[in-house]
């Protein structure tokens, strides 16, 4: 199981990237093993607002569908459409499988730092 | 409070991922992934604990005569170590479960049903006995492998002498052993490939279960869970109890004419049968030609209204598409007819085709 120490996470297994004025969101490594093999995304569109807690996209498994939940509240500005078309990408390399680039985000303090979020993960 | 199975331990060991099924404490996958084990059974070979599958006796003079009354299928003519599929209906025509009946000798017959369904179907078969007969639960006696795919008769025949391999699908022998350990070793899957599916002491299971692996492990042999097990029986267009069939669909909307045999005097539900043959509603497969992914209990529209429900659905990784199988209303289950199916909210288009999805080529 990877962690990345530059990432932020939230307890909702969602990876978060702060590139300046802008983040990338992501799964993390924990959430696409639980899920399996994923054979479907569905993505937002640029300009769709994201909201802390509530789902912006859903990735389906061969055996299930799951929602991805919003790490921080703002703007979508590009979405990765690499992964619609080839979603095993999610699970050979969670941290650079990408879905939404956000701008004018907020509340990333609210988030976890990698240590943080490996003892959440092993605690569970 | 969930069982075990006698391999628990190994699939633990094995790093499986347990889910509980039917009762069972079972790998849903391992570490591979469902894809890939599904694709080991395809083109290669796979192993599957199915220990949770009940297994029932059913011996004496007027052992044959019950089951003629209590399935749809007819059990004349066998010879010793044949089997037969049939469903069991209920009186309104109705399935209580469907299994498989193995002519063990005269007199003497094992049924395999259902995990989930063990309990109702001994009640079932016992409260309609007649004569002299006996039926006894032996679930607790056995545990089941099952050993699929292309290179399944290679790796079985570096395990077993000849004498002890089926020659024909749908036999059995009943008096085989692998590797001094008593088995039945039967030519039968759930996966649409070619393989044999063995029942053996509980005991005896994690031995058997390393050896075939040891042995298969040049053919590419992989253990598999659940999830492949559902994933290849959809792809090759097997009904699943409690999906495609179960109390109030009758047998012949699930397309299983061929197991319904109403040139038999009586059995259990054919009154009801007689006047199911107009039939309202059948299985067919879909095919996903937009977007998404179908599940099970999906409401499938067709001219703007609801024709029918999905019954069992997800990706199909050999054939490389989503797809499901549905109970439709017999006006829209035409090949080609063009439908949407609901999934949380968003429609997506799909087209009744032809079941199977998957089929081996000999």
């Amino acid at each position: 199981m990877e962690f990345r120490a530059e990432l932020l996470y939230s307890k909702d297994h969602e990876w978060v990237k702060v590139e300046g004025d802008t983040v990338l969101i992501g799964i993390t490594d924990y959430a696409q093993s639980e899920l399996g093999d994923i054979v479907f995304v569905n993505l937002p569109e640029e300009g769709d607002e994201i909201k802390a807690g509530e789902a912006f996209a859903d990735v389906e498994s061969v055996k299930a569908v799951s929602d991805v939940l919003g790490p921080v509240d703002g703007t979508i500005i590009a979405v990765n459409e690499e992964i619609l078309d080839a979603p095993e990408l999610i699970n050979e390399s969670p941290y650079d499988a990408w879905f939404v680039k956000v701008e004018d985000f907020t509340g990333t303090e609210e988030l976890l730092s990698a240590e943080e979020y490996q003892a959440f993960v092993e605690g569970a | 409070m969930e069982l075990k199975t006698p391999l628990y331990d190994a699939h633990v060991k094995a790093k499986g991922k347990i889910v509980p099924f039917a009762g069972y404490l079972l790998p849903v996958q391992y570490e591979g992934g469902i894809i890939k084990e599904h694709m080991a059974v395809r083109t290669e070979a796979g192993l599957f604990d199915v220990s949770h599958m009940g297994e029932i006796l059913c011996e004496g003079k007027d052992a044959l005569a019950n089951l003629q009354h209590l399935l749809t299928n007819d059990f004349e003519g066998m010879a010793d170590g044949q089997a037969r599929y049939s469903p069991m209906c209920n009186e309104r025509g109705g399935v209580v479960d469907d299994l498989i009946v193995y002519k063990k000798s005269e007199d003497h017959y094992f049924i395999v049903v259902n995990a989930a369904n063990k309990d109702k179907d001994y009640r079932w078969m016992a409260g309609h006995q007649f004569g002299d007969v006996t039926f006894t639960d032996v679930s607790e006696e056995y545990a089941q492998l099952a050993l699929q795919g292309p290179k399944a008769m290679d790796i079985l025949k570096k395990v077993t002498e000849e004498g002890n391999i089926p020659k024909k699908y749908y036999h059995a022998v009943f008096d085989a052993s692998i590797a001094g350990v008593p088995c039945i070793i039967s030519r039968t899957g759930y996966t649409g490939e070619d393989g044999a599916e063995i029942y053996l002491p509980g005991k005896d299971a994690e031995k058997i279960w390393d050896l075939l692996l040891e042995n298969g492990e040049e053919e590419g042999l992989t253990p598999c869970g659940l999830g492949a097990r559902d994933t290849l029986r959809m792809e090759a267009a097997m009904p699943l109890y409690g999906h495609e069939m179960d109390e109030e669909t009758s047998p012949l909307e699930t397309g299983l004419s061929f197991a319904v045999k109403m040139q038999k005097e009586s059995f259990i539900g054919k009154d009801a049968i007689e006047k199911q043959k107009d039939l309202k509603r059948k299985r067919v497969g879909v095919k996903v030609t937009g977007r998404g992914i179908i599940r099970e209990h999906q409401d499938v529209y067709a001219g703007g209204k609801i024709v029918g429900r999905t019954t069992s659905g997800t990706h199909c990784p050999y054939v490389g598409y989503p797809a499901a199988m549905a109970l439709l209303d017999t006006a829209y289950a035409e090949i080609g007819t063009e439908i949407e199916v609901e999934v949380r909210g968003r429609r997506i288009p799909a087209k009744i085709v032809e079941l199977p999805f998957y089929k081996r080529s000999k």
